[in-house]
């Protein structure tokens, strides 16, 4: 087993959450685990990846090599594109639709989706509107994790349980409501796979 | 035994303080942050009252790392690599003075430069003072080079440089820990004269660094980090120093590699090892991140057609961080071709947070500056250094830490009028107090801003010794009372702080001008404690 992540977004939307979950739920299958992050300048606002390994089998590299990842996970449209160069052939891309916009040449969201549903293997998903809808705005990262996790090669149990240890000091409440939302994008991706 | 998840930079850490480290001393830098801040937040280093706290510089820092070495206990220096510029005075001289107790000098160096101005190689600077460099391949010998370390440093009575790259810093895996040693005790130096480099005593101590050479390469010789892989195939060997060997291995997994290969992580360089790789195989591949410098030590400099191959070469790309492709391609192995990013994808540069009070001075500044032209601004190196992209573009240069006021003096001694810098409150105790000094003494008309968040901000918001005494640092420096102006950088303020950045302007004189108001980054933070930790025992 193993799965090759490819987290995208930007400086301050959370992916770090994302792979704290996931890196979580990969200890409790006693898997190995490699996660590089970006640090400094990038966060403010910039454009930010996290190569994020797990495998049964010792990890080499911190970085994937082009062309071999299983998924990319995206909390904005346009960055969900930007690591294309590492998508393998039959991987998927889950990303959030709602962007951000913080530069003037922000593409037209027409095309972004166009080049989106390109690809074979793609779940596009409003995960801000979802996160609302379960009542737990701020969890649009764990929405867009839900909608990855049938990609992922780990129990989803195990990232509930990742997400119970990662929040449990903020107490019982944000817990549920980050589950909900992990459940919530779950449930949309099991509806719109192809 | 138990298994951390940790990055990079907090393995160092954790090996340091299992290895019976008694302080570690560091100004923040991208990316090394991590090491001191660990320390700071373990719970056993802050029992065993271990010190952490942030150095005013990266040469303060390692002059009292020497200190607590003195006085016969283990201590860790860390800086990024240009602050090992800084250090470099101390650093070169404590190789003849020796340590007492064990020192690490880690150095983290960042190349393809993800946020630093150069890609120099901390290697060079470790040759240079002619002292062991350990360099780890992964997170568990980043951890282990640390444990084991101090012992070496203590043994050969020199300092130890550990090397690691951004990628590794910044990367997380698991980490197998080590019994935990006790703290030195308080011992001083047997040679009371060994840390006194009076010319008389230099040279009998650059003397014995000499003579200690070979007994640091029978060191890297046995050592296992340095780690010979046969093969049959010996139409090229490989040496992979530090972290290339992870990329190395990404192409060939479980070590079974069909070229002999050898595994490089301690130098100076172990002799028999690498005249055996040469010796057998046809060529050699050097897969080293950062400068070419041991390809250049095999090469030499008349052996244009050698059998040694890398970044000289073009076998590997001359410039910017290896990667399991880069290492792949060099073998003549395939590499999968990615999909493109299609054409509309537009870059996103970082950018000055909303509502960040460097913002409002930026914005005061621009419109001041038009009634006194272009080109007058020197920068220095900080969040605020990012008002030289659009829609700012309000500064002209960025070289180092403490420039912009040097710059500005300097500029002002060559006819510009009015000569301006902007620096932040850390940088500015880093090293703009001395430059500003300079200044004061020929009374050099510029203007400094000090954009005061109250923290470090570039790196994450750790303390600045500046914090509550800004105004007491420059008067007492020799600057004039009335022309410090202290200001509240908000848009509601904006025609005051045109009109005081005017005024001082004209001023023909040093004046500094201090727009205060905290870092929106940690200002957040201390409202509600967001940071999620992924420190975590694993069974």
């Amino acid at each position: 087993m193993k799965s090759d992540i490819i987290l995208a977004g930007v400086g301050g939307q959370g992916i770090l959450s994302i792979a704290a979950v996931v890196g979580m739920a990969a200890l409790e299958n006693h898997l190995y685990l490699k996660q590089a992050e970006v640090h400094g300048m990038s966060q403010r606002g910039g454009a930010v990846q996290s190569h994020l390994r797990i495998s049964e089998r010792e990890i080499a590299s911190d970085l994937i090599p082009e062309g071999r990842a299983d998924i990319i996970i995206s909390v904005e449209p346009m960055e969900s594109l930007r690591y294309l160069p590492w998508l393998s052939e039959n991987g998927w891309l889950v990303t959030n639709t709602t962007p951000f916009v913080n530069i003037t040449d922000y593409p037209d969201m027409k095309m972004l989706l166009a080049e989106i549903e390109k690809l074979p293997h793609n779940i596009a998903i409003n995960a801000d509107e979802i996160a609302r809808q379960v009542k737990s705005p701020r969890s649009s990262n764990m929405v867009v994790l839900g909608a990855a996790s049938p990609f992922i090669d780990i129990p989803y149990q195990s990232l509930e349980n990742g997400i119970k240890k990662i929040f449990e000091r903020k107490g019982k409440k944000i817990v549920q409501l980050n589950i909900d939302a992990l459940k919530a994008g779950r449930d949309f991706s099991a509806s719109h796979m192809k | 035994m138990e298994k951390l998840l940790l990055l990079g930079a907090e393995a160092i850490a954790q090996g340091a303080i299992d290895g019976g480290m008694s302080g570690v001393y560091a100004y923040p830098g991208t990316p090394s942050t991590e090491i001191t801040e660990y320390v700071q937040h373990n719970k056993i280093a802050i029992e065993r009252k271990l010190h952490s706290q942030w150095s005013t510089n990266e040469k303060t820092a390692m002059e009292a790392g020497l200190g607590m070495s003195y006085a016969g206990k283990r201590a860790m220096v860390c800086m990024k690599h240009v602050g090992l510029n800084v250090a470099a005075d101390a650093f070169i001289n404590s190789a003849i003075t020796g340590v007492n107790g064990g020192l690490i000098v880690t150095v983290a160096d960042d190349p393809s430069m993800h946020s630093s101005q150069n890609e120099q190689d901390s290697r060079f600077f470790g040759k240079f003072a002619m002292i062991p460099i350990l360099e780890p391949a992964n997170q568990q010998e980043a951890y282990d080079m640390a444990y084991e370390g101090f012992e070496l440093s203590e043994k050969l009575k020199i300092p130890i440089m550990m090397r690691i790259t951004t990628r590794l810093s910044h990367s997380r895996a698991g980490i197998e820990t080590r019994p935990m040693k006790q703290e030195n005790k308080l011992k001083y130096p047997e040679d009371p004269i060994q840390f006194v480099l009076l010319p008389s005593n230099a040279r009998k101590r650059y003397k014995g660094l000499l003579g200690l050479q070979s007994l640091m390469e029978q060191e890297a010789e046995r050592s296992s980090f340095n780690t010979y892989y046969p093969a049959r195939n010996k139409s090229i060997g490989i040496i992979a120093c530090g972290i290339a060997f992870n990329y190395l291995m990404e192409n060939y997994p479980d070590r079974k590699f069909p070229h002999p290969v050898l595994q490089l992580g301690q130098y100076p360089l172990p002799f028999s090892k690498v005249e055996k790789i040469v010796n057998e195989c046809e060529h050699v591949l050097i897969l080293e991140d950062g400068y070419p410098l041991v390809e250049e030590m095999l090469k030499g400099y008349l052996d244009k057609n050698s059998k040694i191959k890398g970044r000289f070469d073009g076998s590997i790309p001359r410039d910017g961080e290896l990667n399991p492709d880069i290492v792949a391609k060099a073998l003549g192995l395939e590499v999968k071709a990615g999909k493109i990013i299609p054409s509309i994808v537009a870059d996103r540069p970082p950018e000055l947070c909303a509502g960040c009070a460097h913002r409002d001075i930026y914005l005061a500044l621009n419109e001041t500056m038009k009634e006194f032209g272009k080109q007058k601004v020197f920068s220095d190196i900080g969040c605020y250094t990012l008002g030289a992209l659009p829609p700012w573009n309000s500064i002209n240069s960025c070289v180092d830490m403490g420039a912009s006021i040097t710059m500005a003096k300097g500029a002002a001694d060559a006819g510009v009028h009015p000569a301006i810098a902007v620096i932040g409150d850390s940088t500015f105790t880093h090293s703009g107090m001395t430059a500003l000094l300079d200044a004061i003494v020929e009374n050099t008309p510029v203007t400094i801003i000090i954009s005061d968040n109250g923290t470090t901000g570039m790196t994450g918001g750790q303390a600045s010794h500046a914090t509550g005494r800004l105004e007491e640092i420059c008067i007492g420096l020799g600057v004039k009372p009335e022309h410090v102006r202290v200001l509240t950088p908000l848009p509601k303020y904006h025609d005051e702080m045109v009109n005081v950045l005017r005024e001082e302007m004209l001023y023909e004189g040093v004046s500094v001008v201090i727009p205060r108001r905290e870092c929106i980054q940690t200002l957040g933070r201390s409202k509600k404690d967001v940071k999620v930790k992924m420190e975590k025992v694993l069974k």
